[in-house]
């Protein structure tokens, strides 16, 4: 067991300053109009450091140094473009512990996760967009003996990136690689909930990258988000978050008619058949767990299984086990590496949580397990704990139909796959979905009619590059994790050439 | 019927960003992050629209009452239920008006009664 020291601590190899202004044209520079604000840890729910309060002459002044990087970026070879992907990679990948690590503080999150999934998640990342850049091709279409269609892959300049605040490093290495790759100056924004991960990332690789090509300005919503979404010099925006904040977005970009690309959460399902418990063996055992991964990192994941959905004529013998396995998870001190689950990202959050423990109560679902706060010991007792809680009930609830965003399950049962079915896409949103059966035509068929972007089936909270992730209905717009993105930060240049010496005759 | 209220502590935030930012309006969002949060924008900032149903509007003192949106696939979901807007310390996200006073506005919710849904013409699903 390890209990990693709290960053800025004498044991700690993380180093905090008491302030951080943006990093902007390859340089430290403080906001200019001189504001910062507290970050919170979740951890302990204390401040930890300062971050500068953007406001739109720092997201102009970011947008200046991006327009002066863009020209020279976007006409770098591919070849450089993906060796410097891949050299940030090589040194996240050298300091990975201490990313991990500092994401925790950041973000609450169990550093167990950040080890093994959220840091080696991002640096395979930009592996993988290197790869995919290197491979890219553009194409050519012979229209006819004489004429030709070119068409190139070009960048489209500066784009706007504002940035959740669940996985802050995972989630802006979604949206940078694409971009950087595909030849993008970029301005993004972190979430304000989460400004400070971001910049130890920038502190560690942003020497890599021509000045300009990265920078990153924190604020509020108001403040900074919106004088960057709705600039009309960048040429598109990438957002990860609520609905009505989407609509927002999409207006403003209706204004400049700039692309975007949106994933705005979700409500998955997650079926389990009854052929799942045909045998006690290890497909049992996984899927159990995968009953459980409502909890990863702490429900505050937008594919969350936030609801199961178990057949009838298995749930009086599959429930009590997935109950069992839910009460096994170990809550607690996210920088001891045996920690299963973490603090809630912020205290607004916690209190959003509890407000859905309280209406789920009122509409009468059953509470299985957990169901409160969670208080700890010590340092802890401030920070952001909920328990792991299973609710029983049926999917006309609201805590069946709206993103808690916090470990809580809704749980309920069906007859078959049609009412499964039914069921699973009685919902607004179609991002993620999970899939647990034996039989093989089942898999083909039920994934195949279920309106999400994503059926993990047999498996869940899986994120590898090179499966595309997006959402169908209200989750969004786009396809990230996957090269289908380096087409949503380009644009296609066409040459059509005739190589006939022969007039058309019209004139 | 009314659907929606306000507690004293947000109407009292209510009026301070009206001081400072002009007329408000809220928007239910629902989704990822900072979903199911009540977003306030400046009156009009957000665009509303036949996919959107105007919920009820609060009476918080001001010469003009702050309506509250919410968008009509999201209503046909949250129909039975009564929504007081609160507010808590912490942060939002999103570009909602409250987030850099250390605030964020919050929803809590209640059933409506028999008597209240019954007045309020919508079928129960």
């Amino acid at each position: 067991m390890t209990v990693y020291a709290a960053p800025g601590s004498a044991d700690s190899t993380i180093e905090v300053q008491s302030r951080y202004g943006h990093y902007i044209g390859g340089e430290w520079v403080a906001p200019v109009k001189g504001g910062y604000f507290e970050n919170v840890t979740p951890v302990t729910g204390k401040p930890f450091t300062e971050v500068g309060r953007g406001t739109a002459e720092d997201i102009e002044a970011a947008i200046d140094a991006a327009w002066n990087a863009a020209p020279a970026w976007g006409s770098t070879s591919t070849t450089e473009r993906a060796n410097i992907l891949l050299k940030i990679a090589d040194r996240m990948e050298a300091n990975l512990a201490d990313l991990a690590v500092l994401e925790t503080w950041e973000n609450g999150k169990a550093v167990r996760e950040t080890l093994n999934a959220d840091i080696p998640l991002a640096i395979d990342h930009f592996r993988y967009f290197a790869g995919a850049l290197r491979a890219q091709e553009g194409t050519i279409s012979e229209v006819d003996g004489t004429t030709i269609a070119y068409h190139f892959h070009e960048p489209l300049g500066v784009v706007g990136q504002i940035i959740p605040w669940n996985f802050p490093i995972l989630m802006a290495v979604w949206k940078l690689a694409p971009a950087l790759a595909a030849g993008n100056a970029v301005v993004l924004k972190p979430a304000e909930q989460t400004p400070w991960s971001i910049l130890k990332l920038v502190e560690l690789v942003g020497d890599l990258l021509p000045p300009g090509v990265l920078n990153v300005v924190n604020g509020f919503g108001v403040e900074a988000g919106k004088p960057l979404a709705s600039n009309p010099r960048i040429r598109k925006v990438a957002f990860t978050g609520e609905t009505t904040t989407g609509r927002l977005i999409m207006q403003y970009a209706s204004e400049n008619i700039i692309p975007v690309t949106l994933e705005l959460g979700g409500k998955s399902p997650n079926i389990f058949f009854d052929d799942v418990a045909a045998q006690n063996d290890a497909f049992y055992d996984k899927a159990l767990e995968g009953f459980a991964m409502f909890a990863l990192n702490q429900g505050e994941v937008c594919t969350c299984p936030s609801r199961a959905l178990v057949q009838q004529s298995m749930y009086a013998d599959f429930v009590p086990d997935a109950i069992a396995r839910v009460e096994a998870i170990k809550l607690g001190n996210p920088l001891d590496d045996t920690t299963m689950m973490g603090a809630q990202a912020s205290s607004d959050q916690l209190e959003k949580i509890l407000s859905y423990l309280d209406i789920g109560r009122q509409e009468g679902a059953k509470v299985l397990t957990g169901g409160d706060r969670a208080k700890l010991d010590g340092d802890l007792a401030e920070g952001f704990y909920v328990q792991p809680t299973v609710f029983e009930g049926n999917n006309a609830m609201r805590i069946f139909q709206e993103e808690i965003f916090g470990p809580v399950l809704a749980l309920t049962a069906f007859d078959d796959e049609a009412d499964a079915l039914k069921i699973a896409n009685d919902t607004l949103y179609g991002l993620g979905a999970g899939l647990w059966t034996r039989d093989g035509s089942r898999m083909f068929r039920a994934g195949k009619a279920i309106q999400a972007g994503r059926v993990w089936t047999n498996c869940y909270h899986a994120y590898p590059a090179h499966a595309a992730f997006g959402g169908y209905k209200q989750s969004g717009i786009g396809r990230e994790n996957h090269k289908m993105m380096l087409d949503h930060y380009q644009q296609t240049k066409n040459l059509l050439v005739s190589y006939s010496p022969d007039k058309l005759g019209f004139f | 019927m009314q659907r929606v209220a306000v507690t004293g502590a947000a109407a009292e935030l209510i009026r301070r960003l009206t001081a400072t930012h002009g007329p408000v309006m809220f928007h239910q969002s629902g989704g990822c992050c900072d979903g199911s949060s009540p977003m306030c924008y400046p009156d009009g900032e957000f665009r509303t629209g036949d996919a959107d149903v105007h919920l009820g509007d609060l009476d918080v003192g001001l010469d003009r009452p702050v309506p509250v949106w919410m968008s009509r696939a999201q209503f046909a979901y949250w129909q039975h239920t009564h929504l007081t807007i609160d507010v808590v310390e912490g942060r939002g996200a999103g570009f909602s008006l409250e987030a850099p006073e250390g605030v964020r506005f919050l929803i809590r919710s209640r059933l409506l009664t028999d008597e209240e849904y019954a007045a309020s013409g919508e079928q129960p699903q």
